[in-house]
């Protein structure tokens, strides 16, 4: 008899609510994961999905106890193992890599080090060969110049190494299964690809097991041979990726799959409406009944079962025969769009930022300490009524250009001009109240943005005693009213931060900003810390405020689809310099500057059937180069000398479609083509 | 997305009842509470209730052990020791429950200024502070004391001067961490006066740390008015005052051990009270006082 490796039977767990009632966070959940397979478990925050993965090393948090199953690990019960034998076990033959990886690496031992202690606990490696192994490790993790890693410390690694040197100790126990909790959150595109392709290969090359837990569709398409989808401590859908992300038979999976923007896809994506309930809220139905186009009467009173499907899933869902009403894809409404006639809102003049500021003691001996400036030469027109997108990796300065426009960081060279030729202040304390007021500012978290300790009234009721010196009834009227645009009622004025959902208090954020009535709002990473539904929701928001107002926006995200969903226009940094700028179908489109292309290639789409091209190393630069072409040292399509000595000039295409770049547009359509048709063929 | 649940409160009162109930709870808080209350409580009702004049002199009873009449005893002057004891934390707890207050506010506010200010000027007048600090406490106290005289309207202002100077350095660390925090830069962005800020976006974030520090401060007040008593430059005499009952008592310690005993304990558990008290509210504010300077 085969027996599975990681083989978990009908989990409950729970922790001791206020009350003394026992609320499940996990319920009746069966996983089995056989030697060298590869599941994803998926949900959105709250679904269960890390006190799963945790449950399976035999461990539950503090709080958390096993109401009912068993877990076994290679037929050992790893509840009732003792703590000698789960210490064998755990980073041996079962390994983790948790959640934010960086910042499990012990900041004051050097990597070399971590990982010796990883080899003397959980492998037979003699004592003198721990470092030739340790060297072998990172070298199999595909880190440049292993030995001089060894040396390093975790701070000294960029987040993608600090990744790879994780998965490295993991991997000194020869682990038979591997557990990963989102192990690409937080990484630039290129990184979260190139880690992904090396977890492939790794697992491949070993016969391990890998256990993925994470809210990216995509990575998970990626990287998986079967999907299991979590909705508030229950299994709703399982089945193989092609099924689960192709053709899911679950009204969830539908929504959470229809609610991911897509680079394929210009329109918005769909919300899903609603939230899941708090853990134990589930009531005796289905607990996705609250938020199903398909609940009828009998979803309330009954909660469906577990049932597999001829074609090999399981699926707990009553109406599942029906989800294919359901649609994948966007529905959502096509982006408004600006008019030709429109009027410039603010225009960036060679805007440069230099973080290295000159000290007393370097002006004293005349030092230059500026040197290359952080962000330079940005020059672009936003016309009144745009959404201008701003894109590039974390470092390519998209935000310092929001905070210097914000006036929170004044630029070292260059000026910012409103309409009619304005100059705006550098500094936030010099603006005129018109000039503030005209400008607002929407932070990437709610739970930093929004003052803990004041209620939502007095939240938005700061602008508003600002700008318009309301008080009394009127100040009330107003806020409740904006808190209607924002979807959200007048009931949540006494409420704080903490008792809002992060998709609420994001609304509350955005609520706050167009209180002011701006012209131009600043958008910085809106929808990063939000979960996929909760991200259309608020896109849409977005797109809804611009079309009624008129609101000018400039959109910063890392993520291309987001910014594709929403943008008219888009420029793409990278080094903090301008690489290509245009309409958004024709950044997306080809040709396409060098690093555009590098990073399209490397976004990942919920769909097994695309894979990423990963064309150039995702090395992470500290500093961008002195002379020539920011993107010169990672750049697929150098050219050569001219390269590193001249900085590129721009190439002009049709429709306001620009690129910086040696090759005219013409040669790197040209390029660009035949590499579509070798991937054809 | 409309979510009909928690009905509308009025949540800073809930809070501080929340935060009372949580205090009371723990085993020190309790305890704590329970001994300040009482302090303050025998404070303010102890003239109507002590069975002497406390500064009745007998000489026939002088220096007598505890017994039915004297349940503290005697001391050298015949004078009783519970009444003095009864009495004697009044001055104490009044100038200290002045000086507390006063010291934490203008510590808080200038350490929220620096903590906001930041940078150069921020570093360069945290020196200056942290130069006061290491000068001895008693010594700078003295100097005041010394040139002003020894009434309650030089010691309030003396003890809320020096005491609020380690608030400082409490209220700019804490500053420190909500400065960073984007509602900051919001607040900032939106064109705020530096005082708004101060008011609406910071001293609520920083008020737990300050509640916590202000206990603690206070028991440390309570001790240096006590010490200063007990050098005589604090409450002069006949008044009964623990500090001063100490010093009076000190030198008939070997023989007649309860003058002394008497003001000690009240003194101690006051203190013990504050701290236990200081440490429970910590805890339900969830700040972790391990990590702050010890100042």
């Amino acid at each position: 008899m085969t027996m599975s490796l990681i083989d978990i039977r009908n989990i409950s767990v729970g922790f001791t609510g206020k009350s003394g009632a026992t609320l499940p966070v996990l319920r009746n959940i069966d996983l089995t994961v056989q030697a060298g397979e590869s599941i994803g478990i998926v949900g959105e925050s709250g679904s269960g999905k890390s006190t799963l993965a945790l449950a399976a090393m035999g461990y539950l948090k503090r709080g958390l106890r096993l109401m009912e199953g068993s877990v076994a690990f290679q037929g050992q019960d790893m509840f009732a193992c003792t703590r000698t034998e789960l210490e064998k076990i755990r980073g041996g033959e079962l390994a983790l890599i948790p959640q934010n990886s960086g910042q499990s690496l012990t900041p004051t031992l050097r990597i070399g080090a971590q990982l010796i202690e990883a080899l003397r606990l959980h492998s037979d490696v003699a004592e003198s060969q721990y470092p030739d192994k340790a060297i072998e490790l990172l070298g199999q993790v595909r880190l440049p110049d292993p030995a001089a890693i060894m040396t390093r410390f975790p701070h000294e690694l960029s987040g993608g190494q600090q990744q790879r040197a994780a998965i490295a100790m993991a991997l000194a126990g020869e682990p038979t299964a591997l557990l990963l909790d989102e192990p690409t959150t937080g990484l630039d595109v290129t990184t979260q690809a190139h880690i992904l392709e090396l977890l492939r290969d790794i697992a491949r090359d070993r016969g391990m097991a890998t256990v993925y837990v994470s809210h990216d569709l995509g990575a998970i398409a990626r990287v998986c041979d079967r999907v299991m989808v979590m909705y508030a401590g229950e299994v709703v859908l399982e089945g193989s990726t092609r099924q689960v992300l192709k053709a899911p038979i679950h009204p969830y999976a539908r929504g959470l799959l229809a609610s991911i923007p897509r680079l394929s896809d210009p329109r918005l994506p769909v919300a899903l409406d609603g939230r899941p309930p708090a853990p134990g809220g589930a009531g005796q139905g289905c607990s996705f009944v609250d938020r199903c186009a398909l609940a009828q009467e009998g979803c309330r009173t009954m909660r469906p079962d577990l049932e597999r499907q001829p074609s090999g899933e399981t699926v707990r869902c009553f109406h599942h025969k029906d989800a294919y009403q359901l649609s994948l894809t966007g529905s959502g409404a096509i982006p408004a769009s600006l008019d030709g006639s429109a009027q410039t809102a603010l225009h960036l003049d060679h805007l440069a930022i230099s973080y290295n500021r000159p000290g007393l003691f370097d002006k004293f001996l005349g030092r230059d300490v500026a040197g290359v400036p952080t962000v330079d030469g940005i020059e672009i027109t936003i016309s009144k009524g745009e959404t201008l997108g701003l894109v590039g990796e974390s470092g390519s300065g998209k935000s310092t250009i929001l905070k210097a426009i914000a006036g929170l960081l004044p630029p070292s060279g260059g000026k910012i001009t409103l309409a009619g030729g304005e100059v705006l202040a550098t500094e936030v304390e010099r603006r005129s109240p018109d000039h503030l007021r005209k400008i607002q500012l929407i932070f990437q978290n709610p739970d930093d943005s929004l003052n803990p300790r004041q209620t939502i009234a007095q939240i938005l009721e700061q602008p508003l005693k600002l700008y318009f010196g309301l008080t009394g009834d009127a100040l009330y009227q107003r806020s409740s009213d904006i808190l209607d645009r924002v979807r959200l009622g007048a009931h949540y004025l006494d409420r704080l931060p903490s008792q809002l959902s992060g998709g609420e208090k994001q609304r509350v954020a955005i609520a706050r900003a167009f209180a002011a009535e701006p012209e131009l709002v600043l958008c910085d990473e809106v929808t990063s810390a939000l979960d996929v539904s909760v991200q259309a929701a608020v896109l849409d928001l977005l797109n809804d405020l611009k079309a009624k107002q008129g609101t000018t926006y400039v959109f910063v995200s890392h993520d291309l689809a987001v910014v594709r969903a929403l943008s008219d226009r888009v420029a793409v940094l990278y080094q903090g310099r301008l690489c290509e700028l245009g309409l958004s179908a024709d950044v997306y489109g080809t040709p396409s500057h060098p690093y555009t292309e590098v990073l399209l290639g490397a976004v990942l789409e919920p769909d097994p059937d695309t894979a990423p091209t990963l064309s150039a190393d995702d090395v992470v630069e500290l500093s961008p180069p002195a002379r020539g072409c920011p993107f010169q040292r990672r750049c697929p399509r150098k050219i050569g000398a001219i390269c590193d000595t001249d900085a590129p000039p721009w190439q002009n295409g049709a429709l306001g479609h620009s690129i910086r770049c040696h090759y005219s547009i013409q040669d790197l359509e040209a390029l660009q083509r035949e590499v579509t048709k070798e991937q054809i063929t | 997305m409309t979510i009909t649940s928690a009905p509308p409160q009025n949540t800073r009162f809930m809070r501080a009842l929340s935060v009372l109930r949580d205090v009371v709870s723990r085993p020190s808080g309790a305890i704590g509470l329970f001994l300040v209350v009482f302090h303050v409580v025998l404070a303010l009702v102890s003239p109507w209730i002590v069975p002497y004049d406390y500064k009745a002199m007998n000489s026939a009873m002088m220096l007598t052990g505890p017994e039915a009449m004297h349940w503290l005893g005697t001391d050298h002057l015949g004078r009783d020791v519970l009444t003095r004891v009864l009495l004697g934390g009044r001055e104490a707890l009044l100038v200290t429950g002045i000086a507390t207050p006063i010291a934490v506010t203008w510590g808080g506010f200038v350490g929220i200024l620096f903590g906001l200010i930041g940078g150069r000027v921020d570093e360069v007048l945290m020196r200056v502070v942290d130069a006061f600090l290491s000068l001895p406490w008693i010594l700078k106290m003295l100097v005041l004391i010394v040139t002003f005289g020894t009434g309650i309207e030089v010691l309030i202002p003396t003890l809320a001067f020096f005491y609020g100077i380690p608030v400082i350095r409490i209220a700019r660390a804490a500053t420190h961490d909500v400065v960073a925090r984007d509602f900051v830069s919001a607040a900032r962005a939106r064109g705020h006066s530096r005082m708004t800020i101060i008011r609406h976006e910071l001293l609520p974030n920083v008020l737990d740390t300050l509640m916590v520090e202000g206990a603690m401060r206070w028991s440390w007040m309570l001790l240096a008015f006590s010490s200063l008593s007990f050098l005589g430059f604090g409450v002069s005499p006949p008044t009964a005052d623990w500090g001063l009952m100490i010093a009076d008592a000190r030198g008939f310690m070997s023989f007649a051990p309860w003058g002394v005993l008497g003001p000690v304990i009240a003194l101690s558990s006051l203190i013990i009270g504050i701290n236990l008290t200081a440490d429970a509210l910590a805890k339900a504010l969830g700040i972790d006082r391990a990590q702050k300077a010890p100042v």
